[in-house]
């Protein structure tokens, strides 16, 4: 137990100068991730800002036929909503294939989006990890990395993004809204950032996931309105049925004309430090035949880099195979869907 | 022996308790009311093995709430009882990572916590081995395994006949370290009276009350009135709850400081890995040697497993094996790597659940390769007495478990080619297992039955863990005196009472219901039907006459259907079916819990199950239940179980066999053979894995 201040601001003008007024400040959403580092030694904040009666709960339809999703809006809801499921399925889909039903309850937007990487090293403060301390070394390499990354990952990190919900966000060319504190003390400010954009890899420094800075609070999640969106589909594989984290998980959406790949939009969970973009392999496959052999060769573009981890303790090699599997399963399923 | 006359056993009396565990109301060892405990939280080793050569304690004491702390210089002595993992705070040695080495007692867990944070406690490092290999040089013969059966067994040639068969399957599996994780932790209330005398009351969540008295009473040279133990309810066990561990006695040793005060401690989730105890990691070398037709000549079953350098503990992996199958050459034997870890214990099917992967996949194997039918190859080497010690069987039934799984599974229609039925993108496949536990009776019990107010108050120190304990011992009792059982008030789980055994090796009906049978025997001659207010009797466990002339086990056949996704290799188990002989089953409801619970056990062993040691550190990586996967519920799917008619005069008055672990043996076996009957991919280790 460590003393840290509490304060529930209500509105976020004065969240975000609470946070950006204290270097050990930090929000609090639906805690579901930060109350367990809390309780971990992981997280040791000075001050705790909670978002309660900060954030939007709305999810709106916006007037050019895109969706608005609140920071503040519980998994659980959005998920639930007719125009996400109806218009967004891959982001239903992801955000049901997530965690547990009492977590979706707790679990913000917002919060979901800025959850840590997780690594069991990252989560055990009796092991070294550069993550929380950029003068240790990593303990994943050489240890327990079956969970871990195959592309964009660092000498110094090679942790997984754990979202399922920003992986499909990171397919559907979401945008984030962020409010963050003036740099120069003429007033706050906000800013529109691409999800694509949003995460960061490892590299040199990985204890920062994303490119937002201290006190900057996302406010909303803008989906665009796209036909192709509607045609999407999530699909995620792991170690149980349900209640694990993804080995790969696939966010896709897929318009087939005349046997041929019109457009298609590709992410990828579970194999990076950030929800993974496939743009290598959304090249290969526009214009392409729809057939499981355009599929996998794309997948196999897509892991022209990659570099997996092999491990005494369990590496993770094998998901060089399951990103293609996964792939190419969840594109012919959207192409039959289609066709049928 | 008389075989008692069912009016209630066989029926599905509802759980005694099961109103008090479903309002919340039913109260575990945390949940005991006691004034004002103090909490601890313990520091533990950071290295595998070594010395603590410096602890300095003056900066815990120092945060405000903080009421003591214990050190190995200035804990209180305890008695040498013979079990190293017990000796806690009494030296400066580390043998394991995670081992406690100081404590911090305070007004709130939260202070204790970070107060034993404070702790700065310096080592002498010493090298150290926590990854499992069997080619250490250290591997040596067991000397004793954990169900005191012989460590080897040999009769014939079995080398000269397996090199001389007409096939031969030679194999070897794996199975990892496997951590119990009940939803309850292990709990413990203590507290020492404040006058001057020398007595303890703990509330524990244990499988067994008189153990946990008696180690306490040794550890602190107490008698046995001196130490009283309570474990009303129990949010699981599976063998770790079965004897204390340090735990326990570091809360006892804390409470000793602060006499008058209670003081309280449920382990976190993090030291379940770490400080009570683990199912060991085993390789097994099969070798099955046959003629054409499918008799089996001779079979080796040589097993290493992995244990702690500490105190040793043998798996008794291959023993099992020793009742299954007819073959006049044969072999079992068990070897133990030492490691710098807590020593492992027993869990769920200790021996039988590890050993019937080994056996049961090679079986199938030998199948295979034969051509011949799963099911026929081990009706085809189905003994006529027990293959090695020569005795005849009270009875074995295992044989009608496979003919009667087999109808129910549609087990006719089986394609005898693997890989050959893909359905909507999973390919599909099925296996089966056999299974086997011993009918186990533990002597040392003792009931009493009293008449009270047109009641008979049934008392016996037993423990209900879950698998319905107080239900059925009051439907025995109430058979045995010939009443209904609303005149029946079964008394457990307090040393109050009379002594009762642990509710381990699936012995608990067994023996505490042939002791309270004796009892009510003795009552009724002496008050007859219609007693007076106060009539009294009572029995200790009566001995069974027929031990060793019989041998004496449950048996059972595992089925599963495997699916495995073509593109990605996920697996999953669509169909389980377990068909059991297991003498008289006494109360259908709470019976299919457990046989259903032994399952869900080895399903989770197939697919999951799995503790990663890390070894450039000495610890569990994976140690909570996001990194240790344990089945979901999403994981079981369509899963059944039933049993077939067996009369048993021999076992003990009730005619039962115990059926607590049963469910597990085998399980694991059937999924492995049914995922390479669906795939043609063997997969020889645990948890099975076919990805990539």
């Amino acid at each position: 137990m460590r003393p840290f201040t509490y304060a529930r601001p209500d509105d976020a003008g004065a969240a975000v100068a609470a946070v950006g007024a204290d270097p050990g400040a930090t929000f609090l959403a639906g805690g579901t991730n930060l109350l367990d580092h809390l309780k971990l030694g992981v997280a040791a904040p000075s001050s705790l800002v909670d978002l309660a009666r900060v954030t939007s709960t709305e999810i709106t339809e916006l007037a050019d036929g895109g969706l608005r999703i609140g920071a503040g809006a519980l998994n659980s809801d959005v998920a639930a909503a007719p125009a996400v499921r109806r218009n967004y399925p891959a982001l239903a889909q992801a955000l049901l294939a997530g965690a547990s039903g009492q977590l979706r309850n707790m679990a913000t937007t917002g919060g979901n989006l800025l959850q840590r990487t997780r690594c069991a090293y990252f989560a055990d403060t009796t092991t070294p990890c550069t993550k929380r301390d950029l003068s240790q070394p990593c303990s994943a390499r050489g240890g327990w990395a079956r969970y871990h990354a195959i592309l964009g990952a660092s000498e110094r990190c090679i942790a997984t993004h754990p979202s399922d919900m920003a992986v499909a966000l990171v397919a559907l060319d979401a945008t984030v809204h962020v409010l963050g504190p003036s740099e120069t003390g003429n007033g706050q400010g906000t800013r529109t950032i691409p999800i694509t954009e949003l995460y960061r890899l490892p590299g040199d420094d990985p204890t920062r996931d994303t490119v937002l800075h201290h006190g900057e609070l996302v406010t909303a999640v803008d989906l665009p309105a796209s036909p192709l969106a509607a045609r999407s589909a999530y699909r995620k594989v792991r170690d149980r049925a349900s209640y694990a984290f993804a080995l790969v998980s696939v966010a896709a959406a897929l318009e087939v004309r005349d046997g041929t790949v019109a457009d298609v939009r590709l992410a990828l969970g579970g194999v990076a430090h950030k929800p993974w973009r496939a743009t290598r392999a959304e090249d290969a496959l526009r214009g392409a035949p729809a057939t499981d052999e355009s599929y996998r060769a794309a997948a196999r573009a897509e892991l022209a880099d990659a570099e997996p981890v092999d491990s005494p303790l369990g590496g993770n090699r094998f998901k060089l195979d399951l990103v293609v599997g996964t792939v190419t399963e969840t594109l012919r399923r959207l192409a039959g869907e289609q066709h049928s | 022996m008389t075989v008692l006359d069912a009016r209630v056993m066989g029926t599905s009396v509802r759980r005694v308790e099961g109103p008090d565990k479903v309002t919340g109301t039913a109260r575990y060892a945390a949940d005991q009311p006691v004034d004002a405990p103090l909490h601890l939280h313990p520091v533990q080793a950071t290295v595998a093995r070594g010395r603590v050569t410096g602890l300095d304690t003056a900066p815990a004491r120092a945060v405000p709430g903080v009421v003591g702390n214990l050190t190995p210089d200035d804990a209180p002595r305890l008695a040498d009882v013979g079990d190293p993992e017990l000796v806690v705070l009494q030296d400066h040695e580390v043998h394991h990572r995670g081992q406690y080495v100081a404590a911090v007692l305070a007004e709130t867990p939260e202070v204790a916590r970070e107060a034993a944070g404070l702790v700065v406690v310096t080592y002498e490092d010493l090298p150290q081995t926590t990854a499992f290999d069997e080619h250490s040089p250290e591997r040596h013969p067991a000397a004793v395994l954990a169900n005191y059966a012989p460590p080897t067994s040999e009769i014939g040639d079995p080398d000269a006949a397996l090199d001389a068969a007409a096939v031969t399957v030679r194999a070897t599996y794996s199975t990892p370290v496997q951590h119990h994780s009940p939803m309850e932790p292990h709990t413990t209330i203590a507290a020492w009276d404040d006058d001057g005398a020398e007595h303890v009351v703990l509330y524990e969540s244990s499988q067994g009350v008189a153990g946990a008295r008696d180690t306490v009473a040794a550890l602190f040279g107490l008698g046995e009135d001196d130490v009283e133990v309570a474990s009303p309810h129990v949010g699981g066990g599976f063998g770790t709850k079965g004897a204390l561990h340090a735990g326990t006695v570091l809360t006892v040793l804390a409470a000793r400081t602060v006499p008058g005060r209670a003081v309280k401690r449920a382990l976190s989730r993090r030291e379940m890995f770490e400080t009570v105890g683990h199912r060991p990691a085993t390789v097994q070398h099969l070798a099955l040697g046959a003629s054409a037709d499918g008799r089996l000549d001779a079979f080796t079953h040589d097993v290493v497993s992995s244990t702690a350098r500490m105190e040793e503990f043998g798996e008794p992996t291959a023993t099992g094996t020793r009742a299954m199958y007819a073959a006049p050459h044969r072999r079992t034997s068990h070897q133990l790597v030492p490691l710098d870890v807590d020593p492992p214990t027993y869990m769920r099917a200790p021996g039988e659940a590890p050993g019937s992967f080994g056996l049961e996949c090679a079986m199938d194997e030998l199948a295979v390769e034969l051509g011949i039918d799963p099911i026929e190859l081990r009706v085809r080497n189905e003994p006529e007495v027990h293959p090695e010690s020569g005795v005849p069987f009270s009875t074995r039934n295992l044989v009608a478990c496979l003919r009667r799984g087999a109808e129910r599974f549609g087990w006719s229609s089986r394609p005898a080619e693997p890989r050959a039925r893909l359905v909507d993108g999973w390919w599909h496949g099925t296996g089966v297992a056999a299974a086997m536990f011993p009918a186990i009776r533990f002597p040392g019990s003792t009931a009493v039955i009293r008449f009270r107010h047109g009641r008979y108050e049934v008392e016996i120190g037993a423990t209900d863990i879950g698998q319905g304990a107080r239900t059925v011992l009051t439907q025995i009792a109430a058979d045995a005196l010939g009443v209904p059982v609303d005149r029946i008030a079964v008394a457990i789980g307090d040393t109050a009472l009379p002594q009762g055994t642990v509710a381990g090796g699936s012995s608990g009906t067994a023996s505490w219901g042939s002791t309270i049978t004796e009892a009510a025997d003795r009552f009724r001659d002496k008050w007859g039907d219609d007693p007076e207010e106060g009539a009294e009797a009572d029995a200790a466990t009566p001995d069974n006459p027929w031990a060793g002339e019989l041998s004496m086990a449950a048996y059972g056949a595992q089925f599963a259907e495997v699916a495995v996704h073509a593109d990605t290799g996920e697996i999953r188990v669509p169909r389980l079916l377990g068909v059991y002989a297991a003498g008289r089953i006494l109360n259908p409801t709470l019976a299919r819990s457990q046989f259903l619970g032994g399952m869900v056990w080895g399903l989770s062993m197939a697919l999951h199950e799995q503790s990663i040691v890390d070894p450039r550190f000495g610890h569990v990586i994976n140690h909570d239940l996001a990194g240790y996967h344990i089945a979901a519920h999403a994981d079981v799917r369509e899963m059944e179980a039933e049993w077939i008619e067996e009369y048993d005069p021999y076992v003990n008055p009730m005619g039962s066999k115990g059926i607590g672990e049963i469910g597990i043996v085998g399980t694991a076996a059937a999924i492995a053979n049914a995922a390479y009957h669906a795939t043609g991919a063997r997969v020889r280790s645990l948890p099975l894995d076919l990805f990539g």
